[in-house]
């Protein structure tokens, strides 16, 4: 039975009244390499800073070994931190970074000596004793920053994207080399990266973190091939996420073909489906199609072919094969059923709660939206919005309320944007238009395509 | 010459009538004497002139005391206004810089006139007081630079490896810092070595500074000796700065 070392428990934090954590639940077991991985600003490094001490959590509670960890300053914890950018001390050589740990647990000479010795050659650093820190290149520097943590032999080593800063052939090395020193040294070992092909290779467990909260926790395999939700399937390598309807058992509609797959769902519920690049076959056998498409870009990306098909029934996929299919041509495809990834979907629609104004407008997102309505003024009312009943205009003056673009998802044939609107909610829409993160938009309600307007209370 | 470099013309111009004529001049006046042949005589009886020796003893020592005190004062205020913690707007840090848009002459004035107000006597006490209000702010300035554009993550690593927020301190955060330091002496030191102003008004030239001296000597037409000693205190301040030009390569210094 592993034994937990690190244990969350209900841990939130916000700065200056904007949450960074929401009730984050998580254990890391001794021993294994665990990777906190999300894109910027999704609270991992925060998560970091209050296991070495830096940051206490507002709610919730912090375990090591068991023992609350809240009062003990950083420099009492038995955990040490590669820095992002290593964060080695200019005005001493590379003996004195690494001893200087030891020097201030009054450890004698000699055994200082041996011990700063042994990492060095650890690091494949022996000989650099006497350098100056200012001198080694970022992938030594990164090796000095490894040595002088885990010289003092904490229980947990903390890695706060320690190879961002360096180029992809180093940043490939290194990652062999941590995976190698993590099994050598048999600590616990919490990285924190943006990277997702980081965490693949060099993690035992990954939790995929969003917006303050954890979206996902397993091994490399479970989250690549059986992601939960669509911002994991997409964050995680290439894939095409796609609207789905459960059509019987362990059968499933998308791009208006039924397929078999292997999630048992219940019957007519409407789910999110993910299909990997490299699981979409090319066949000769028309037998074995299920559907065709017209090949529409092919370009090489070293190791295989990345091709962008139109399907029969007007659908874009992103297929990755080994060999390439000329453009303009008819391909026959299939999909083995293992390979078809079928979601929960997290919502079927926006739900929003507001105030009827009068018969005509209703009060929502601190904007006045024309929405006929039997109740009166005064009211309290549950809103449910279609996805595609919510129109985004270039022009803010246009839109009831201004909002952001936030997330976008390619489903295929059409985008699935997440919009933060100005009070702080956040709405979600479908649409052709071609929008970009980032962009500025006003929001007006469309009534015509069927929004449901009910007491709040029922 | 190209297009270019012909927009130095000015500058040159400039440096030779302002900077490299009047060096010149004070070159060949402390080494003439009054007919205007060669002489090392004007050197020479600097360092037989008792007066002027132990003038310039004082003067190095209450320009050492005046740098120790404005370091004691000026490190820990730059380290607060540095510190987000404590300081979140750049208005305090103005507050800091503002008296340096004032005249330091003007200043001077105001504070021996405060002084005679309050019925202090006019002595070292009060010169010093002078000296650590005009030149605080160059010491303030530099090492605020420093710490302010220091990585956190400095002192945080060396917390995050054993050492408690006071040794991280002095083990990170006070020999990073140091060119900032260094900068702030030699903006502190050298200054008060010459000024004569401050000495004349905040002690009616009870205490002379080796500057109150050469002033004096222009003042009374001996021009070849005031010249030479002039000279003496441009090669010793030649010096200093030469003994801090190591650290001074560090980033973040102002000179």
């Amino acid at each position: 039975m592993a034994q937990k070392i690190i244990e969350f428990k209900h841990v939130s934090k916000s700065f200056d009244g904007k949450s960074v954590l929401k009730d984050i639940n998580l254990y890391v077991n001794k021993g294994e390499f665990i990777t906190l991985l999300g894109p910027s600003g999704c609270g991992k490094t925060t998560l970091l800073r209050m296991i070495a001490g830096f940051l206490e959590p507002d709610e919730g509670e912090l375990l090591l070994d068991g023992k609350p960890l809240a009062g003990i300053p950083p420099h009492e914890r038995p955990l040490n931190t590669v820095f992002q950018r290593y964060a080695l001390f200019p005005h001493l050589d590379v003996y004195d970074n690494i001893a200087f740990g030891l020097k201030l647990k009054k450890v004698p000479q000699d055994e200082i000596d041996k011990r700063v010795r042994r990492v060095l050659k650890l690091v494949a650093m022996s000989d650099y004793e006497d350098r100056d820190v200012e001198t080694l290149s970022g992938g030594q520097q990164q090796r000095i920053a490894i040595a002088r943590a885990i010289v003092n032999q904490p229980k947990v080593l903390l890695l706060d994207e320690p190879l961002a800063a360096l180029d992809l052939k180093m940043r490939k090395d290194m990652q062999i080399e941590l995976k190698e020193m993590h099994r050598k040294l048999g600590i616990t070992f919490i990285y924190v990266t943006h990277d997702q092909e980081e965490a693949l290779t060099l993690s035992d467990t990954i939790v995929v973190l969003n917006e303050g909260k954890i979206q996902q926790i397993g091994t490399p395999t479970d989250i690549y091939n059986e992601p939960v939700n669509c911002f994991v399937a997409d964050f995680i390598g290439e894939s095409n996420i796609l609207k789905g309807r459960m059509t019987g058992k362990r059968r499933v509609a998308f791009i208006k073909h039924e397929f078999d797959c292997v999630d048992d769902f219940e019957f007519d519920e409407r789910v999110d489906v993910v299909i990997r690049p490299e699981d979409i076959y090319f066949t000769t056998d028309p037998a074995k199609c299920q559907f065709k498409a017209k090949v529409n870009t092919c370009t090489f990306k070293g190791v295989h072919y990345e091709m962008w098909v139109d399907t029969d029934t007007g659908y874009e996929l992103m297929i990755q094969d080994y060999d390439p299919y000329p453009v303009g041509s008819e391909v026959m495809l299939y999909i083995d059923p293992d390979d078809i990834q079928v979601m929960h979907k997290e919502r079927l629609c926006n739900t929003l709660y507001g105030k009827v104004k009068d018969e005509e407008t209703i009060t929502l997102l601190d904007g006045d939206f024309p929405l006929p309505n039997s109740f009166e003024s005064g009211t309290e009312v549950k809103v449910e919005i279609p996805f595609d009943a919510i129109d985004l205009m270039d022009n803010l003056d246009d839109g009831v309320v201004d909002g952001e673009v936030h997330f976008i998802l390619y489903k295929g044939n059409h985008y699935h944007l997440t919009i933060k609107t100005d009070d702080g909610n956040s709405l979600w829409v479908d649409t052709n238009d071609i929008w970009d993160k980032g962009d500025l938009v006003g929001i007006r309600l469309l009534p015509e395509k069927g929004i449901k307007i009910t007491k709040k209370d029922e | 010459m190209s297009k270019r470099s012909s927009w130095s013309i000015p500058y040159v111009v400039f440096l030779v009538l302002f900077v490299v004529l009047p060096l010149v001049l004070v070159l060949m006046y402390a080494f003439q004497d009054g007919t205007g042949h060669f002489t090392l005589k004007n050197i020479g009886k600097f360092f037989t002139d008792k007066d002027a020796l132990s003038t310039f003893a004082v003067s190095v020592e209450v320009a050492l005391e005046n740098t120790a005190i404005c370091i004691l004062l000026g490190y820990p205020a730059a380290w607060i206004l540095s510190n987000k913690k404590y300081n979140r707007s750049a208005v305090t840090i103005i507050l800091f810089i503002m008296p340096m848009w004032i005249n330091a002459l003007m200043r001077t004035l105001a504070t021996a006139q405060l002084f005679t107000m309050l019925g202090i006597s006019l002595g070292k006490g009060t010169l010093l007081f002078g000296m650590v209000y005009d030149y605080l702010p160059f010491m303030i300035y530099p090492i605020y630079n420093v710490l302010n554009k220091m990585d956190k993550s400095y002192a945080e690593a060396a917390v995050d490896l054993g050492a408690t927020p006071w040794k991280a301190f002095w083990k990170v955060t006070v020999p990073l810092s140091m060119p900032g330091v260094m900068s702030g002496v030699l903006m502190v030191f050298m200054p008060t070595v010459s000024t004569f102003a401050i000495s004349e008004f905040l002690t009616n030239n009870k205490i002379k500074l080796f500057g109150t001296i050469i002033q004096e000597n222009i003042n009374s037409s001996a021009w070849n000796y005031g010249a030479a000693l002039a000279f003496i205190m441009l090669i010793i301040i030649g010096l200093t700065s030469l003994l801090s030009k190591d650290k001074e390569q560090a980033e973040g210094a102002l000179i």
